[in-house]
């Protein structure tokens, strides 16, 4: 898995119970209830250890979903956009999080700025469905790849920080 | 004859040549051809930026004028075009309303391979899937019968043993590769299972492997998952079972299956690893039968009672748990 740090964050989101997708009608708004449920005590969970580093919403459907993430390095607070669509197969697939600002500037994305993750994250995910929810996805899919891939663009000068920007 | 295609083209020139077998062809593809795609000789450089789906036209109506072609450049996985491709399938055949004659799924991600899975689940569309490694140097075809055969959720995604000297990858159990060679073998294993099933002659077979490293073929045939996840299939295989207790009695011929190998160091675990022994535990399943040169990805633990708290019980509304989450 992760490190003991994301382990440790991860075993504090609650589990999802509802097993529906996109295409179940009232199941579907059970399911996103408890994503929300999920997301809330996730961004609780992380305000208390003074890491608060990503907001979600959805539209009206929750099939599409957007956001911004945060990261802080050497003090300074980055901050990007991000968004995904459900897939018609979720929860069995996870969605694709997308950086669309950050499209084309790593080999860890694919088109449209999707972001590459590891080995490890889709077997997980597998192991987990329905209880891993879009929060888990946050923990252990887009945390962990901006850990790595911002002080990677930064040290190599392809994302700079905004001025308006202070931690 | 529905294609749904990311990767691979030499399909196509293939098929186009057998017609007047294929009168039909129905491209799905959301991707744009780029120089990256030129080592596969079936586009073109100055086709760089087209659809692919509308360069692959452009090209296979050259090969054969006399094969009809509708193309969508669009993601399958979402909610809105999903439905449209269902419909495709089930009403998009030569015959217009009626459901086409096979699906061949060509694409190079698990999501993708899930989302054309539950389509045809739910329409008992009749599809072969094919694939290539990421390190490509194996490949594979299946013929997905829904309830009859094992759909492509009912066990988790199979892989050719590649038989690739672990020491030799600098980041462990990566190889990323795209083999254009490869993809001609398995795009001409796959259009010739799609011939021998569509004109009878032969063996169809269920599922054929290429491991590219020994030239390996394995093949065997995997039965429906009782406790699918996928509750169409459930429900294709109860109609199976129907059909097949009404037909009259026949020899079976029973494939004989080679004796499971137990494998070397598939799990990649390392002198460190990042994942401890009690957690391998728990996440390891069954592993089901196959025979020598198949294995899983990973395998699906039991479903045990879960580990770790669930969201709790409320009565907030969905538009009351927005609005909370926007304030936040």
């Amino acid at each position: 898995m992760a490190d003991e740090a994301t382990r440790k964050a991860v075993s504090e989101i609650p589990l999802l119970k509802t097993n529906s997708g996109p295409r179940d009608k009232e199941l579907w708004v059970q399911r996103l209830r408890e994503e929300y449920l999920s997301l809330i005590k996730y961004v609780e969970n992380n305000k208390a250890a003074d890491n608060d580093w990503f907001r979600l919403e959805s539209n009206k459907e929750g099939t599409r979903w957007f956001g911004k993430c945060w990261y802080i390095h050497e003090l300074l607070k980055y901050e990007f956009d991000m968004e995904f669509d459900i897939p018609v197969t979720y929860p069995a697939t996870a969605p694709e999080v997308a950086i669309p600002e950050l499209d084309g500037k790593t080999a860890k994305m694919y088109r449209g700025g999707k972001i590459c993750l590891t080995d490890h994250f889709k077997p997980l995910w597998a192991r987990n469905v329905p209880k891993f929810g879009l929060a888990h996805l946050m923990a252990l899919g887009l945390g962990p790849w901006l850990a790595v891939e911002i002080p990677d663009l930064i040290a190599k000068g392809i994302i700079q920080h905004k001025e308006q920007q202070n931690s | 004859m529905l294609l749904q295609w990311w990767e691979w083209e030499v399909w196509g020139v293939s098929l186009q040549k057998c017609s007047p077998d294929v009168a039909l062809l129905l491209l799905f593809d959301y991707d744009k051809v780029e120089l990256a795609n030129m080592n596969r000789l079936f586009f073109q450089p100055h086709q760089a930026g087209l659809s692919k789906v509308e360069a692959a036209e452009h090209t296979l109506r050259n090969i054969n004028p006399d094969v009809a072609f509708e193309t969508h450049n669009y993601n399958i996985t979402t909610m809105d075009n999903f439905t449209h491709f269902m419909d495709r399938i089930s009403h998009g055949g030569l015959e217009e309303g009626k459901p086409v004659d096979l699906v061949l799924s060509c694409v190079d991600n698990f999501e993708a391979r899930m989302a054309i899975n539950t389509a045809c689940n739910e329409l008992a569309q009749i599809w072969m899937e094919s694939g290539v490694s990421e390190n490509a140097v194996s490949g594979h075809i299946q013929l997905i019968i829904p309830g009859e055969t094992a759909c492509f959720a009912c066990a988790p995604p199979l892989v050719v043993a590649a038989n690739i000297d672990e020491k030799t990858l600098k980041r462990d159990g990566v190889c990323a590769a795209s083999l254009p060679t490869t993809m001609g073998v398995v795009a001409g294993l796959l259009v010739q299972n799609v011939l021998k099933y569509l004109l009878g002659f032969g063996t169809v077979s269920y599922y054929l492997g290429y491991n590219a490293m020994q030239d390996f073929f394995p093949s065997m045939a995997m039965k429906a998952n009782p406790q699918c996840d996928d509750r169409h299939c459930r429900r294709q295989q109860d109609e199976y079972k129907k059909k097949e207790a009404e037909r009259p009695k026949q020899e079976v011929v029973q494939e004989e299956e080679e004796e499971v190998v137990h494998e070397d160091n598939e799990w990649g675990i390392e002198l460190v690893s990042e994942v401890s022994e009690a957690e391998l535990r728990d996440a390891s399943g069954p592993v089901p039968d196959l025979p020598e040169g198949i294995t899983v990805a990973y395998t699906i633990p039991e479903k045990d009672g879960g580990s770790g708290e669930t969201v709790e019980e409320t009565d907030q509304s969905l538009e009351e748990l927005m609005a909370q989450m926007k304030k936040m």
